[in-house]
This record gives C-alpha cells, sequence and structure tokens, in this order.
C-alpha cells in the first residue's frame, strides 16, 4: 500500500467550503438559525438511503445521512466526510478508509466499520430492492449478492472499528464516487430491523438533520441534530417539506412570504413572465445540470441499422428552434456529455443544422425518398410539442415520423425492448447524472451491458472496440491519472457521435428553483450538482 | 325490505371481487415493468429478475391473484412498489381527508343546489329562474381545474379570506367544497327546478293552497318533501363521481386525500396502491348506493310499503 493517494484532512475541507459563499460579492458569511418551508407537488416516496432514487428525496435523504466521502458544497469535487483519510494500493484494486473517531448515529451509538459494511451490503441485497445495486459492481462478491446467492460480500472488510478496507475486482476509477452516492450512506443495523421493513418512514442516520414528523400526504419537519460531527454545520435549525403542493400554488405563497422554496421550480408557461418581472428578482435561481435531452436512434432497426442514416437525421434538427419551445430553458447540445461534465469537449461541434446536406446523406443511403419511423415520447408536456417539432424537421428531408406519446414507464418499457422503439425522446426521462463522472454516461446508457432487455441503453448501441477503450479508461488511477482519464472519455464520446451517432443530442435542459429573499447563499447549493438542494450549506439572511 | 338489503350486500361483494380482477388484470397487461423501474438505470438483468422474484411477478397471473385476493381477505392490500410501505395505512391515512372534503362538497351542492332549484321553480319563467338557470349551466360547464384556480386566486391569494392550501382547519375546506359542490349545485338546481314544478301540479298542492296554508309551508312542507326521492338516489351516485373529482381538488389545493396518491401511484405504475385505492373507491360508491337504498324508506312511505 502506498502513499500516493492523498491524505484529506478535515480541516482542509472545511476551510475549502467555506471560500464559496465568499467567491461571490454579495453574499456574506452565512448565519446560523432560523426555520424554512419548501413545497413540492408529489408525495415524498421514502427517506431510505438504499431505495430513495428521484430528484425529490435525493437531497433530503443526502441531508439525513453520511457517507465515507462526500463533495464539497456546490461543487463536483470530492472530500472525505465520514472518513477522515484514505489509501488505495498500486493496482488500484484496495480502498481503505479511517473513519472519523467519534461520530454517533442520532440513536446515540457510535458508528463503526461494520456499519460501513452492514450498509453497502444491504444497498446490494436484491432483498432491498433497491435502485442502487448496480453501482458497487466492482466490488468482490457483489456479483454473488445481487444474484442472491451470497448474503454477505467477501470484498468489505471491517478491519477494526475505525478501519474499513474494500476490495474491487477490477480497478474503478469512479469507486469514490459510488461511495458519495446516497445508496452507500451508512445505517444503523438496529434502526432498520426496529422499522421492520419501513425505515423509508422512520430514518435513523448521523447526517445533519434528523426527521422529526412525517403526516403522511402533509408535511415532513426536518431539525438540526445538534451532534453533527462536521463543526458549524446545519446553518438553518428545521426544514418543512409541505407536499401536495400545486407548483403556480406555491408560487403565489412564494410571493407572499409563506414559502421559502418553490421545489418543483417554474411551470414552463409561467417562466419567462417572471424572469422579467423585477417582483422577483433575487428569486430565480437557474443554472445548468449534469443533464442530456436526446433522441435514442435504434441501432438494431431498419433504417437506422446505417449510420449514414443516423448522421443525416441529427443534421435535420433545429436544436434552437426547440429550445425556443421551453421558453430558452436550454443550451442546444452538440454531444452526449453535459457542459459541466469532466470530458466535455468544447471544440467538438458535432452535426450543424443542415438540412440539404441531410437529405444528400440520405439518398447516398439508398434512401432519396426518405422513410416512415416512429418516434416514442413522455406524454406530459411539453414533451409532446418538443417531439411534434422534431417531427416537422424530419418532414423536412421526406422522413415521417409517428409520435407515440405514452405515460413515461411505457416509454422506458419500449426503449428496452428490442426491436420496439425506433427512435425515443429522453424529454421527462432525460439522463442526469448519478455522479459527476463521465462513466455514467457511458456504461448505462451507451455500453454493451445496457443493451439488453429492460436496460436503458434506447439506441441499442454496442461497440466493441469503444467499449473496450471505456473499460481501460475507467481502469486509470484516480486522482493521479484524472487529466489524462477526461482526455480518453472526452475521445470516446466524440468518437461516437462522430462516427456512429447513436444519439441526437438535442439539449441541455436547465434547472429552476424559486426561492423566497430571505434565503442567502450562492446560487450554486441551491441546484447543487449531486445534491439537487444542499440543505447543509443553505441559511437564511438576517 | 331484509331481504332486500341482504341482496344488496351480495352484490356489493361481487361487484368489489369484479373491480379486483378488473384492475388487476389491466395492470398486469400494462406494458411497463414495475421491476425495472424498481431496479434503476445502473441494473443488470439479472438484478431485475432478482427483484421480479421478490415481488412475484414471476409466478403465472392466476396464482398471483389468488395470492392478492387471499391477503385480500386477511386486510391486507400489500405494499407499496415505490414507497416500500404497506398501502392499507397509507390510503387510512389520507381517507379522512378525502371523506371529509366530499361531505363537504355534498352539503354544498344540495345547499345550493335545493336553494336554487326551489327559487326558480316558484318563480317558473320569471327573470330569477332565466338567471338561476343560466348559472347552472355555467356551474356544469366548468372544468374543475379552472373553477378551482380562479376561486384560489380571488378568494386566497388576492382577498385572503382563505387560505391557499394545506388541511386542517375549517377555513381550508371552503374553497375545496365550493369547487368540489358547485358542478354538482347545477345539476341538484335543475333537478329540483323539475320536481318541484312537476309536484307544484298536483293537485294536493291545490288543495294546500285552497285550504289557506301560506305559501311558504306549501312549498317547504307539502312540495319539497315529494321533490326529493331523486335528489337522494342521485347523492349516491354522485360519491362516485366524486371520487374522481377529488383528484383534481385535491391537486390544486393540497389536500391530502387518495385522490392525490391515486394519481402519483399511476404515473409510477406502483401496481399495488392503484389497486387499493380502487378499491376502496370502490366500495366507497357501492356504499353511497347502498346508503341511498336505505335511506329512501324512511323518506318515502310508498317505497316502505312495497
Amino acid at each position: 500500500m502506498n502513499k500516493f493517494a492523498k491524505q484529506i484532512s478535515l480541516a482542509a475541507l472545511l476551510a475549502a467550503s467555506a471560500l464559496v459563499p465568499a467567491r461571490l460579492a454579495f453574499a456574506d458569511t452565512p448565519t446560523n438559525g432560523g426555520d424554512i418551508i419548501v413545497t413540492y407537488k408529489d408525495d415524498i416516496a421514502t427517506l431510505d438511503p438504499a431505495i430513495g432514487y428521484d430528484w425529490q428525496n435525493w437531497s433530503m435523504i443526502n441531508a439525513l445521512f453520511s457517507r465515507l466521502v462526500d463533495y464539497k458544497p456546490g461543487t463536483t469535487e470530492l472530500g472525505p466526510s465520514l472518513a477522515d483519510s484514505y489509501d488505495v494500493s498500486d493496482d488500484g484494486k484496495v480502498y481503505t478508509f479511517k473513519l472519523h473517531p467519534g461520530v454517533k448515529f442520532t440513536n446515540g451509538r457510535a458508528v463503526t466499520a461494520a456499519d460501513v459494511k452492514w450498509s453497502i451490503e444491504r444497498a446490494v441485497n436484491p432483498k432491498t430492492q433497491g435502485p442502487g445495486a448496480g453501482f458497487f459492481h466492482s466490488i468482490v462478491g457483489a456479483d454473488k449478492m445481487t444474484a442472491g446467492t451470497a448474503d454477505t460480500m467477501e470484498g468489505i472488510t471491517a478491519i477494526d472499528d475505525h478501519t474499513v478496507k474494500f476490495t474491487l475486482s477490477q480497478p474503478d476509477a469512479t469507486f469514490l464516487n459510488v461511495l458519495a452516492l446516497n445508496f452507500a450512506s451508512v445505517v444503523p443495523k438496529e434502526a432498520v430491523e426496529a422499522a421492520g421493513g419501513d425505515f423509508g418512514k422512520h430514518p435513523v442516520g448521523s447526517g445533519a438533520f434528523t426527521l422529526k414528523e412525517w403526516t403522511i400526504g402533509q408535511r415532513l419537519v426536518f431539525v438540526k441534530n445538534p451532534d453533527y460531527f462536521i463543526k458549524d454545520r446545519p446553518h438553518v435549525d428545521s426544514f418543512t417539506i409541505e407536499v401536495g403542493q400545486e407548483p403556480l400554488v406555491a408560487l403565489l405563497r412564494l410571493q407572499k412570504g409563506e414559502v421559502d422554496i418553490a421545489g418543483d421550480g417554474i411551470p414552463p408557461a409561467k417562466y419567462l413572465e417572471m424572469k422579467k418581472s423585477p417582483e422577483f428578482e433575487g428569486m430565480i435561481v437557474d443554472r445548468q445540470q449534469l443533464e442530456t435531452s436526446y433522441v435514442t436512434l435504434n441501432t438494431q432497426v431498419k433504417p437506422f441499422d446505417n449510420a449514414k442514416v443516423r448522421q443525416a437525421v441529427n443534421m435535420a434538427i433545429n436544436k434552437d428552434r426547440i429550445v425556443r419551445i421551453i421558453n430558452g430553458r436550454a443550451t442546444p447540445a452538440s454531444q452526449v456529455l453535459p457542459p459541466l461534465m469532466p470530458g466535455y469537449d468544447q471544440n467538438y461541434k458535432g452535426y450543424a443544422y443542415d438540412p440539404e446536406k441531410a437529405k444528400a446523406l440520405l439518398a447516398e443511403a439508398g434512401l432519396k425518398d426518405g422513410f416512415s419511423t416512429q418516434i416514442y415520447t413522455s406524454n406530459t408536456d411539453p414533451q409532446p410539442r418538443i417531439t411534434q417539432a422534431i417531427q416537422q424537421d424530419l418532414a423536412a428531408i421526406g422522413v415521417k415520423a409517428e409520435i407515440k406519446a405514452v405515460a413515461n414507464p411505457n416509454v422506458i418499457a419500449a426503449g428496452g425492448t428490442q426491436g420496439q422503439a425506433p427512435m425515443v425522446w429522453s424529454g421527462g426521462l432525460g439522463w442526469i447524472a448519478d455522479f459527476p463522472d463521465p462513466s455514467d454516461f457511458y456504461g448505462p446508457i451507451l455500453g454493451c451491458g445496457s443493451a439488453v432487455a429492460g436496460g436503458w441503453n434506447w439506441s441499442w448501441y454496442c461497440n466493441k472496440d469503444i467499449d473496450a477503450r471505456a473499460q481501460a479508461a475507467d481502469a486509470m488511477p484516480v486522482p493521479a491519472k484524472a487529466e489524462e482519464r477526461n482526455k480518453a472519455w472526452a475521445q470516446i464520446f466524440t468518437d461516437i457521435q462522430t462516427n456512429d451517432a447513436p444519439w441526437i443530442p438535442v439539449f441541455n435542459e436547465r434547472r429552476v428553483v424559486a426561492k423566497s429573499k430571505r434565503m442567502g447563499g450562492p446560487d450554486e447549493i441551491y441546484i447543487d450538482p449531486t445534491r439537487v438542494i444542499d440543505y447543509e450549506a443553505i441559511y437564511v439572511n438576517k | 325490505m331484509a331481504f332486500f338489503l341482504a341482496r344488496r350486500l351480495v352484490q356489493a361483494v361481487l361487484i368489489l371481487l369484479g373491480v379486483a380482477a378488473i384492475t388487476f388484470l389491466l395492470l398486469y397487461f400494462l406494458p411497463a415493468d414495475p421491476a425495472v423501474l424498481i431496479a434503476g438505470r445502473s441494473a443488470t438483468p439479472q438484478m431485475v429478475a432478482a427483484i421480479r422474484h421478490e415481488l412475484g411477478l414471476d409466478q403465472p397471473l392466476v396464482m398471483q391473484f389468488l395470492r392478492y385476493v387471499g391477503n385480500l381477505l386477511h386486510g391486507d392490500l400489500g405494499r407499496s412498489y415505490t414507497q416500500k410501505t404497506e398501502v392499507l395505512p397509507l390510503i387510512l391515512a389520507r381517507l379522512p381527508a378525502t371523506l371529509v372534503l366530499m361531505a363537504a362538497g355534498i352539503v354544498v351542492e344540495v345547499a345550493l343546489g335545493l336553494t336554487f332549484g326551489i327559487i326558480a321553480a316558484v318563480r317558473r319563467g320569471g327573470f330569477i329562474d332565466r338567471s338561476v338557470m343560466m348559472l347552472s349551466f355555467v356551474g356544469v360547464s366548468s372544468p374543475q381545474f379552472v373553477v378551482a384556480l380562479l376561486l384560489l386566486y380571488v378568494f386566497a391569494a388576492t382577498l385572503g379570506w382563505f387560505p391557499m392550501s394545506g388541511f386542517g382547519t375549517a377555513r381550508h375546506v371552503v374553497l375545496p367544497a365550493l369547487t368540489l359542490g358547485v358542478l354538482g349545485a347545477g345539476w341538484y338546481a335543475r333537478m329540483v327546478r323539475s320536481a318541484m314544478i312537476e309536484v307544484l301540479r298536483q293537485d294536493y298542492v291545490r288543495t294546500a293552497h285552497a285550504k289557506g296554508l301560506s305559501g311558504r309551508r306549501v312549498v317547504l312542507g307539502h312540495a319539497l318533501p315529494n321533490a326529493l326521492l331523486p335528489i337522494i338516489a342521485m347523492v349516491g351516485i354522485d360519491i362516485g363521481q366524486f371520487m374522481s373529482g377529488v383528484v383534481v381538488v385535491e391537486a390544486v389545493y393540497g389536500w391530502p386525500g387518495i385522490g392525490q396518491l391515486a394519481w402519483q401511484a399511476i404515473q409510477q405504475v406502483d401496481v399495488p396502491i392503484i389497486m387499493g385505492v380502487t378499491l376502496v373507491s370502490a366500495l366507497a360508491i357501492v356504499l353511497g348506493n347502498l346508503l341511498a337504498d336505505f335511506v329512501a324508506p324512511f323518506v318515502d312511505p310508498r317505497i316502505r310499503s312495497q
């Protein structure tokens, strides 16, 4: 075991995070105290970190639990959290973490290395029925666990109360990102068992907040954990989530000062009006996120099995016009990766809008007179309208696309059925990164392993060469070769798009959140790239 | 009478079983696999298969249905796929809010409908009659979503008389109940009006007038009770109507009832919750009709004597 891997101290993290707000001229030091109200339309499904996987509960679970490593607020930079330090072996296969001493669950018991092992095994166990199991595939024994033939994973060892060791079956540059996911949150076994399968409603963790009240269908009250192991955090005393709130009503209440954060943002129809109104100045947070909305072109369905046809339709789409349809809440996309993602290639221009060239390419492919096809889309606004724009653009080059507007689960089912959906518009189901690493945009949506029934590779794209290059990139040790690795990924994604064009990347949608004027702190903690809302970092101006 | 009620009870159980079977079949043939949705985007086919097995979805349809009905007889509605918690407590926690809303909605529609219907009948053909019928037409044709937002904007956001959303006090219930009731009130007004006009033509009403009773006593004491019967049957049917209406009203006013629960579950293909809410709604409709059948004899002696 060598020491090239960094030893990172908690002090450094705190110093760094304190600098985040200081960068902005208007922001002052966070003040402590205050109770805030946040609204959502939909119920909170669960607060179980092994199960919760939507953009609503993600930030709440993040605030209730802690993980070995975590991101610095508002950034995609990893830092220590429950673990003070870690070592990586030379071959990149063994990670050893030292736990921060004296951390307690909110039930009073000390957090130990055995809890870390048990919690991750629980997330992988198919009995838990969690959506995060796949992320831990590189740990030795994960395959047996997911197959249901083992109850424990030999790749995780609690060496003593404060040391936990992970052994991987292959080097995995994203492993630290995986450990920062909510699914890797540490939970106390006794509380999970006491909840009798209802841990999602009775969560116990060691995070910045605890759940004080949950009135089903009405509200959840989270209060500050006074024993939280990160000093001076969180800043607010409590936050209350009010559910069942229609987004338009939430905005009216926000205007009257009854609400601090309208979690569902601003309905598209109201967006421009509010953005221009002086009354809402300083209340709208509008930021890029790690998202790309795209059309998949099914490489196994005629005529999209011909790369020329895929390139041609890529040139047919007027992305600027589509962005106007959603009132400019997005930026046209040229490639698979979103701009905030490491590995994004600023110089890559993709396929420019050029219907004439598209027609020529189609003719080259022997489809001078165009062809008929289908495009699947979610049936909630604005997705059908966007699909109609795509349909018109395609018609201009002689491609007749029939729109199949169905409910989200049915779009997912159609995309994951071999030979069914020639094209799928991903809007409303778009790929938002699980963690800020380019590999997340490959394996689950473009890799050979995901071109399976029920998978999310709706292009059914499988290029063995690219797969090998992806594997090589992921074996590069991080952070030692981070730069080189990002370059390798950038090349992989631009090569995919230039040669094979399995997608039409259409736009990168921005997220919009509306907050009251008294809420302080920089925009990036209200639309945090990994947490959505960072409850630990937000504060109320006094 | 007892035989009649017993027969209706047996019918009710059969209806519920039928509803369960049809809903189960519809959801089974839906082209969406709950296991895929639960397993998430990082899952391998093996993981999806493991979850399908955990949910019992790898068993034949008949077995799945029999097991569901078996559990149902023990009062077990199963566990939600997405919330990983028992369905029954989720529904029970939300049911009181929906019942309060429905009851308030019925009070509103009956009160408004009776008042305006009677006035219109008495002043038949006059200005008031025509205005009431016009208004009732507007009420019947207004989309609930629009009525809800309009009331909310005027009385809560602008005037501030009522809270904009939530649940708990009597003031919270006013706007949702008005929204729910105003549509029905239109129907009731029209129905009461025609029933009353019919009754007011009868000989015994003329007799009542002739023996010198005041107009008010003739209308309220003699004519109205005879016009009430169709109203009672309609309230029973209305409970079913309201079950669909509450979805919209609950959504706009943030009312924590089962309508919201159903809507969210449908979007997530959370089969156990959809089944549970459907069964509870069916039960409410069946009970509503039973109640109407049961009350009718007390109001109308003619039915009692049959």
